[in-house]
């Protein structure tokens, strides 16, 4: 999962670094993701697992790490078995 | 003691209400390929249906006018000052008046987030030119 959640972020999250020098728990705003590369990014999680994030899901912090959007996407589809 | 005197009152007056700015860059290029990329699931998820019947109205500069009022959401959430919950983009809507100016309008948990601060958005002016749509927010607030 987490590594299916990188590519997501590496192709939609217009970031300013390389995805391969960011830790799981890096800032992906920090990292130069802007509102609306986060909204790209929220719809084609969406698409590749197969779920719709509730308005309560649509923070800031839901979207700021990878690890932050592994747990979203965990609690979501209620699978925890898979944390790589 | 005429030295030692403050030059004028607005130094010891006090701060009834706060002003708060707001602004945004939005890239034309990106709104358009949100366009192409989702479709309607893109549209639905960010803009009103108001917004949309305006924007969409105009085929050659739908995306300008998107990304304006992406811009304008943006600078709006900043003057709002979000710490957890965000307002869903939806709850900031950007209604263009029949004079050709635009006006903010917030609901749900934008509208309450901005009365819980006291705050009262007084104008919103959008551009666009190119590759890129800018918006500026202006807001009163209770206090800082």
């Amino acid at each position: 999962m987490t590594e299916q959640i990188r590519k997501i972020v590496a192709e939609y999250g217009r970031l300013s670094v390389d995805m391969a020098r960011l830790s799981d728990d890096d800032d992906l705003y920090r990292a130069g993701m802007s509102s609306h590369a986060s909204v790209n990014l929220m719809l084609a999680l969406e698409d590749a697992f197969d779920l719709e994030f509730p308005e309560r899901y649509l923070r800031r912090g839901t979207f700021e790490s990878i690890s932050a959007i592994r747990e979203a996407i965990q609690t979501l589809t209620g699978d925890v078995s898979q944390t790589s | 003691m005429e030295g030692t005197k403050a030059p004028l009152d607005i130094v010891a007056a006090p701060k009834a209400r706060a002003w708060r700015v707001g602004t945004d860059l939005c890239s034309v290029e990106a709104v358009a390929e949100s366009v192409d990329r989702f479709g309607q699931r893109y549209l639905r998820r960010v803009y009103t249906e108001d917004e949309l019947q305006y924007c969409l109205d105009a085929p050659g500069r739908t995306a300008e006018r998107l990304a304006a009022r992406f811009a304008a959401k943006e600078a709006t959430i900043k003057v709002l000052r979000p710490r957890d919950n965000w307002p869903d983009w939806r709850m900031i809507e950007i209604r263009k008046d029949p004079g050709g100016w635009c006006q903010v309008v917030l609901t749900g948990t934008a509208a309450q987030m901005a009365a819980d601060a006291g705050i009262v958005v007084v104008d919103v002016s959008m551009s666009h030119d190119g590759a890129m749509a800018s918006a500026v927010v202006l807001a009163h607030a209770a206090s800082d």
